[in-house]
């Protein structure tokens, strides 16, 4: 089903330019931005402020798509991640510029801007983040990770 | 609050009914859950459905007048209303006619769920599964619906140890329960290595970790448990029902491996029924994917959390283990037309605790729950049925 531009249009900010937002309340960080932060409920209305992100960060877990839809096919198969940003957010994005089986949880990642998917040949195309190993790749160990570091609550590195 | 009481079971074969019609399908599970519950259309005050996507599937919204007409109940003007919670439809459904009841309003409900989702080719239908999962910030950058629980998988393994073989045997046991269920889809037992030889969908989980797109309708009929009696000489009633929600995308989760709306939907099922995990004799868990029963063990409490995969290893779940789960076959055997997946968990917990589970009968089953999920987590249901 196609969607008119407007819904791509106005998620240019977010999809660009890693533009999130910060709650006033507690300082809590948001990717996409958030109308209201979910810690501070009725206390954050009006006081979320906007904030550029960096679009870096490590990978929490990742799979890689074989079956995927329409708009996909071309690109098969391809890795999708859970990518926690450094300032502490996370969000699903593709991962790019790696062989497939390099890709490892806790591996550093850096956003790159990329052709996510378009309408065909004529219609509009669409773009957005994609992530590739950071240029200094460290891949973190299984056991070198802490238990921190596995599944972190949001909370605990959002407060940084 | 008032008793509530479950005094009809009905449901469709599940699988690809290329011969027969969206309100075929409901009109025949209706009618049987009716006729199996002795009661008569007047006296029915209201139907709730649980439908995910009839507008994509058959291009047919506004299906609960629909489903009330397709029933024959023109004339009776019962109120119908559609439910909508995405894999969670038919245990939404459930819930509101067990809350319609419980709150005096209603003394007799009929529960439909449906999805008739081979009338769209492969493509579509997997398009409109994701709808289930965030379209701005998940689907819009090419993550499916595979592929979240894949990526749950991917997490568990490497936080708990599971093994690729671990969720292979959930196919392998669903597949041995299903092939003893005559509904199901898909009526044959498969071994480890065809699961794991299977085509990849999306790494680690292959085509047999899949549930399957079905066609398909459940029904239940609910009543005051008071006015059960009339109906039925066994009365099973639902002494606790749950429901929770969490965020819409997977990746804002306290825990990519923990479903924080199974443990809070059913943290609230058993307060309201008095019991724990441990004195549960079957459960139906949403299996849509072979990693979603072993978060769905953990996170209903029956294991501790990481044990899921080794409670596969030591058959804990199997039909003559100490906790069958899925003897139905689960989604993955039995088949998961989406909106009835939740109504047809209730009819399988329903037939144990009526002893009419047949070939697949758990021995002494008195309290039984059922586990219903929307998207990758975003809703959940919990029903414990007991019998009085």
């Amino acid at each position: 089903m196609k969607e008119g531009v407007a819904r791509f249009w106005r998620e240019i900010p977010q999809r660009y330019n890693f533009i999130g937002n910060k709650c006033g309340s507690c300082e809590r960080i948001f990717f996409p931005p958030r109308e209201a932060c979910p810690y501070c409920r009725r206390k954050s209305l009006g006081k979320m402020a906007d904030i550029k992100l960096d679009g870096k960060g490590k990978i929490i877990t990742y799979s890689i798509i074989h079956v995927g839809p329409e708009d996909f096919e071309e690109q098969i198969p391809y890795p999708i991640a859970i990518v926690e940003l450094d300032e502490g957010p996370r969000i699903t994005a593709q991962i790019v510029d790696c062989n497939l089986n390099d890709i490892k949880i806790g591996m550093r990642v850096e956003s790159t801007f990329r052709r996510i998917q378009e309408d065909g040949y004529t219609g509009a195309i669409y773009y957005g983040y994609k992530f590739k190993p950071a240029k200094q790749i460290v891949t973190e160990s299984k056991s070198a990770l802490s238990s921190q570091d596995m599944c972190p609550l949001p909370q605990t590195k959002l407060q940084q | 609050m008032r008793d509530v009481a479950v005094i009809g079971l009905g449901m469709t074969k599940f699988g690809e009914l290329w011969d027969k019609s969206f309100r075929q399908l409901i009109a025949e599970a209706g009618s049987k859950a009716i006729l199996d519950a002795g009661i008569e259309g007047k006296e029915i005050d209201a139907m709730y459905v649980g439908v995910m996507s009839s507008g994509r599937f058959v291009g047919q919204e506004h299906v609960g007048a629909l489903v009330a007409d397709a029933s024959g109940f023109s004339r009776l003007h019962i109120p119908a209303t559609r439910v909508e919670g995405a894999c969670a439809s038919g245990g939404l459904a459930v819930r509101q006619g067990y809350l319609s009841i419980a709150s005096g309003m209603n003394d007799i409900v009929v529960i439909g769920g449906i999805e008739k989702m081979y009338d769209v080719g492969g493509t579509e239908a997997t398009e409109t599964l994701v709808t289930a999962a965030d379209q701005e910030w998940e689907a819009f950058f090419g993550a499916t619906f595979p592929g979240l629980y894949a990526m749950i998988a991917t997490r568990h393994m490497h936080e708990y140890g599971t093994t690729r073989e671990q969720l292979a045997q959930v196919a392998v046991k669903n597949h041995a329960n299903g092939a003893l269920n005559p509904h199901a889809q898909y009526k044959r037992e498969i071994d480890i290595e065809t699961v794991l030889n299977a085509t990849s969908v999306a790494y680690p989980l292959g085509l047999l970790d899949c549930s399957p797109v079905s066609d398909g309708a459940a029904s239940i009929v609910l009543c005051a448990a008071e006015k059960a009696k009339k109906y039925t000489d066994k009365l099973i009633k639902i002494t606790g029902s749950g429901q929770a929600s969490d965020t819409l995308a997977l990746h804002a989760r306290r825990d990519i491996c923990t479903l924080d709306s199974t443990v809070y939907a059913s943290k609230m099922a058993y307060k309201q029924a008095n019991v724990t995990p441990k004195d549960i004799d079957t459960a139906e868990v949403h299996d849509c994917f072979t990693i979603a029963e072993i978060c769905a063990i953990e996170d209903l409490g029956f294991v501790e959390k990481g044990e899921g995969g080794k409670a596969i290893d030591n058959k804990i779940t199997t039909l003559d283990g100490s906790l069958p789960v899925n003897t139905s076959g689960g989604l993955k055997s039995k088949g998961h037309p989406v909106g009835a997946t939740g109504v047809a968990q209730i009819v399988e917990i329903g037939l144990q605790l009526r002893e009419e589970a047949d070939k697949r009968q758990v021995k002494d089953a008195k309290i039984g729950l059922a586990h219903n999920i929307g998207g990758s987590g975003a809703t959940c249901t919990v029903h414990i049925l007991e019998v009085m």
